[in-house]
């Protein structure tokens, strides 16, 4: 390895620890949600169940968890000496400082929104892995599959449950809506040409994600699915 | 015009600097931001005070010398000018007007608004240059460069140093700076042999003057005087990359 020197060790290589683990948390995100969103079929969960059986059950997939894992713990931590390390390069902060004249509030406050998701997703990995993968899902369906559908209906009877996950999804939102195109920026990838669709795609899967993850605890809530 | 300032006062680096509040009047719209600092201090002088110390040079907004953090912004107000540039017309009878250092750890504080920018001339001295002389002005067409990269070239070298992207940095990164740096040479072909050197040497010694690391607010890119463009970072960071994982040149 010494070919590669401080190649991760330095200012820019720990961005790209960043970059690349946030990139990865993002494919993960589409196929969370895409598997998510097959309680939308309403079909009292069966074709959920089916998403959620195989999931839990395929060898590649349960490998995948320990690399999401691994993925979700270095950009934790990398973000954590990051911003130690700026917190350091300014001693002494400015008694007036005007950040919404040059920046959006969300790309500054990257950390905070980062902190926000990690608190909801202690709540959230209570709730439902550790329920899937350790405790047990306590019922099962008419086709035989654990029933994780009738978990996710229990825990949205539960207002406050509800309105942690709308926070939880409002934070991730806005993290992704700087998250998206810093990552191809950090990882070098501007380019004139394509600059306009990085941008436009990442606002688009930002909201998009958002609003269908958002519409999940609300449509369990006010019972629009059973 | 009449104006409040509050300028930050610090004796010398070791001690513990304060805004101090001036009342100012009969001021011309028409002067310069440090012409209204020149009169500060003219008062400041016939009175037996200390008059502000702070960097200026050229006045004509091409040398990289003035600085002042005016209102939480580098260089005031207006986009796009030094503070030598900003006019007082660019506030309003009466305004409160807060004037602050650069704050960064690898930017120490030597005088009130004067602060220590040696860091960026280290980095420079790290790699920023090319090691062979280019010798007299050629033939017009026996080095072809492509427009494109002539003018992106162009735009990186427009960076004067002075320091407005670490200001405003959250993180106070010189990334903006570096970058720029960088890829004045990058986009050259005289820059080539050395350019993954360059980038390497030129990065470690950003990390080793304590600058902090680009989270991509753009903010630095919103400040610069020269309007210098973030993707120089993306072309540093692609570049170091390329240093890293592509060259068989181990450093």
């Amino acid at each position: 390895m010494s070919g590669f020197g401080n190649a991760f060790s330095s200012s820019i290589g720990k961005k790209f620890i960043m970059g690349i683990t946030g990139l990865f948390l993002i494919l993960f995100l589409i196929v969370h949600c895409g598997i998510n969103a097959l309680i939308f079929f309403n079909d009292g969960g069966l074709t959920f169940n089916v998403g959620a059986h195989f999931m839990a059950s395929n060898w590649l997939i349960r490998a995948g968890e320990i690399v999401l894992f691994i993925g979700l713990l270095a950009h934790i931590f990398q973000a954590l000496r990051l911003t130690l390390q700026n917190r350091k390069a300014r001693p002494i902060s400015y008694t007036v400082t005007d950040g919404n004249a040059n920046s959006k509030w969300y790309s500054r406050s990257m950390g905070l929104l980062g902190t926000l998701l990690l608190i909801f997703l202690v709540v959230h990995l209570k709730d439902f892995w550790v329920v899937s993968r350790f405790t047990g899902i306590p019922s099962t369906d008419a086709q035989g599959h654990e029933d994780l559908y009738a978990v996710m209906r229990e825990k949205f009877q539960d207002p406050v449950r509800v309105g942690i996950y709308l926070l939880g999804i409002i934070s991730l939102c806005y993290h992704l809506l700087h998250g998206f195109a810093s990552a191809f920026q950090t990882l070098g990838w501007n380019h004139s040409k394509y600059n306009g669709i990085i941008k436009g795609a990442g606002i688009w899967y930002s909201i998009i994600i958002s609003i269908l993850f958002a519409a999940m605890p609300i449509a369990f809530h006010f019972g629009l699915i059973q | 015009m009449n104006l409040t300032l509050k300028v930050w006062r610090q004796k010398d680096n070791k001690a513990k600097g304060a805004l101090v509040d001036y009342k100012i009047a009969g001021i011309s719209p028409d002067m310069s931001f440090l012409e209204m600092f020149d009169v500060l201090n003219e008062d400041l002088i016939n009175k037996g005070d200390e008059p502000v110390v702070f960097d200026h040079d050229c006045r004509e907004g091409i040398c990289g010398m003035c600085s002042m953090f005016i209102n939480g912004r580098p260089h005031g107000p207006k986009d796009l000018v030094t503070t030598c540039q900003l006019h007082m017309r660019s506030f309003k009878d009466g305004d409160t007007i807060v004037v602050e250092p650069w704050r960064a750890a690898a930017f120490p504080v030597v005088k009130d608004l004067t602060v220590d920018r040696s860091a960026f001339d280290r980095v420079i001295a790290a790699g920023g240059f090319i090691s062979v002389n280019t010798g007299n002005a050629q033939d017009a067409n026996n080095l072809p460069i492509p427009k494109l990269n002539a003018d992106a070239a162009f735009e990186a070298a427009a960076c004067i140093g002075c320091g407005a992207c670490v200001a405003t940095c959250k993180n106070a990164s010189a990334m903006l700076f570096v970058s720029a740096k960088i890829s004045q040479l990058a986009l050259l072909p005289q820059g080539q042999p050395e350019r993954y050197r360059r980038v390497q040497s030129m990065v470690a010694q950003m990390d080793a003057e304590g600058f902090g690391n680009c989270t991509n607010t753009g903010a630095c890119e919103a400040e610069c005087p020269k309007g210098i463009s973030l993707e120089n970072i993306a072309r540093m960071n692609r570049d170091y990359a390329s240093a890293k994982f592509v060259s068989e040149e181990t450093m």
